[in-house]
């Protein structure tokens, strides 16, 4: 059982990998989009082997939902769609190798000069609460109130940068009944 | 270096639930053809007569052996490999949405996240269906994709927010555990907010009735445009199996699980599942199309703040009872 787990964890290691390295190999953007989903899926599934199932699930589900918006922000948002057309995952290739270089030295250098410590105690039994304590625990006060912080920041910035006013759609009194609106809603506009 | 342990869920976490080998899966997925046969002869029976015709009954099979026998049609330039992942791993997906649903007192996966399981594979077929557009390399079946899309931008948040209600209730995001705490009163009961809502994601993932815009006629069938022979009939048949494992999932989340008299718990299980995937099916006939381009703003300002009253609701009971 262990030797099979442990074949099933560095496995989708490698698919993980592969798949992140297949976004820059390939040349539509939905293959490079659904190769990422890919990769996040094997890691999510490698999560639950770790037995972080709710972490593992999450990532998942997230991903995958992201991805397939990124489908719907690639032909709305990529001008003459290029999108659509065979086009090249990669630019400013000779940079982006320097760095990339530079940074997979500068990591394998860490891993390889600094001691690794020694394994204490056990993992507990419900690794997911340990992980959520450890990561956000006395920190609780701040993340709850970040959390509406940032919500009304992305409104007020939406309010900001809309092009129409209320009072392009209330009239310029704010007393029209039913906004006059380009876009057509679903509850009676 | 990593410590890799075992996947959880060998062991039960529910007294109430056993975990079976991997080996009864072949069960689950012949049960969930079985269901995927049942409705569409259903299917079949409501649209002869909804042509003032009798029968229909073989209407599936005949339709299986046509689109066995035709002939593939390819498109130029078509991504085949996404094009066939799209339509063949919808099945897939339904099957792996079953696999955390327990028949009775069995499961084949007791997953203790099992509800985000569910989610997860419902979030999943946005990807296919987009991907079985794409495929084709048709202006009629990327216009289907995007159709979904937009639905699925609408529907997905209050499917979400539906299926937090009975995990509240129930403590727990175990499936069985959910199952096992509806003692006597039925969460489709005294949450029906939540339980229409999931019925409506539930057809809204299989892409049908009010949801089946992105299918339509008027954009030459949209995502199906270009799928023909056994494509066609995989693509098919993985939608009716997404009705069938939302309707399956749905026992154990809101209908009491194996709860009932007489009958033993698979069977309860099984019967509450046909009921609702044929109330599923009739409906397909008997609700307008929701527009996709208007459809985000009722999900949004209707659905979404009705299913967070309910999420209340549940859980202000549920503190009250602790």
């Amino acid at each position: 059982m262990r030797v099979i787990t442990d074949i099933g964890f560095w496995g989708l290691g490698v698919v993980a990998v592969a798949a992140g390295a297949a976004v820059f190999y390939v040349d539509s953007m939905a293959r490079a989009t659904y190769a990422l989903a890919v990769s996040f899926i094997a890691v999510g599934v490698q999560v639950l082997f770790l037995q972080q199932n709710y972490v593992g699930v999450v990532t998942i589900l997230m991903m995958v939902m992201e991805m397939a918006i990124m489908a719907v922000y690639m032909v709305m948002f990529m001008g003459m769609n290029p999108a659509l057309v065979p086009m090249s995952m990669v630019h400013s290739n000779k940079a982006a190798l320097g760095v990339a270089a530079a940074t997979f030295l500068f990591l394998a250098a860490g891993i390889l000069l600094v001691d690794w410590p020694e394994r204490t105690g056990s993992p507990p039994p419900d690794v997911t609460r340990a992980l959520g304590e450890a990561l956000m625990g006395p920190k609780m006060l701040v993340m709850a109130v970040i959390s509406p912080v940032m919500v009304a920041t992305i409104v007020a910035a939406v309010v900001l940068a809309a092009h129409r006013t209320r009072y392009d759609r209330f009239g310029d009194d704010l007393k029209r009944h039913t906004p006059d609106d380009a876009q057509p809603g679903g509850v009676g506009r | 270096m990593v410590e890799v342990l075992g996947m959880a869920g060998l062991e039960s976490l529910d007294a109430s639930v056993t975990v079976v080998g991997p080996g009864w899966a072949v069960l689950a997925v012949a049960l969930l053809a079985g269901l995927v046969v049942a409705a569409a002869m259903l299917d079949g029976v409501l649209s002869a007569r909804a042509t003032g015709g009798p029968g229909g009954v073989t209407r599936p099979f005949g339709e299986a052996a046509r689109l066995m026998r035709q002939r593939r049609r390819t498109t130029v330039a078509a991504d085949n490999l996404l094009w066939r992942i799209g339509g063949a791993c919808l099945f897939v997906t339904a099957a792996l949405m079953v696999a955390v649903v327990p028949l009775g007192e069995w499961t084949i996966f007791d997953l203790d996240v099992g509800v985000m399981w569910f989610n997860a594979m419902d979030v999943t077929v946005w990807a296919l269906i987009w991907l079985t557009g794409w495929g084709a390399n048709s202006a009629h079946s990327l216009v289907g994709g995007y159709r979904f899309l937009a639905h699925g931008l609408g529907y997905e948040l209050p499917l979400m927010f539906a299926l937090v209600a009975p995990a509240i209730a129930a403590e727990s995001l175990n499936v069985g555990a959910v199952a096992g705490a509806q003692e006597g009163l039925w969460f489709a009961l005294w949450m029906p907010v939540a339980f229409g809502v999931y019925l409506l994601g539930v057809a809204a993932f299989s892409v049908w009735g009010p949801f089946a815009p992105a299918l339509s006629a008027d954009i030459a069938g949209g995502v199906r445009a270009e799928l023909s022979g056994v494509d066609r009939l995989v693509f098919e048949a993985g939608r009716y199996a997404l009705l069938a494992a939302g309707a399956a999932f749905a026992v154990p989340m809101f209908l009491g699980g194996g709860a009932g008299p007489l009958l033993p718990g698979w069977a309860w299980v099984l019967v509450k599942t046909v009921v609702l995937l044929a109330l599923l099916v009739w409906v397909r006939r008997r609700l307008p199309a929701f527009r996709p381009d208007t459809f985000m703003e009722v999900g949004w300002l209707v659905l979404l703040p009705a299913v967070l009253v309910q999420d209340l609701v549940v859980a202000v009971v549920a503190v009250g009872k602790g």
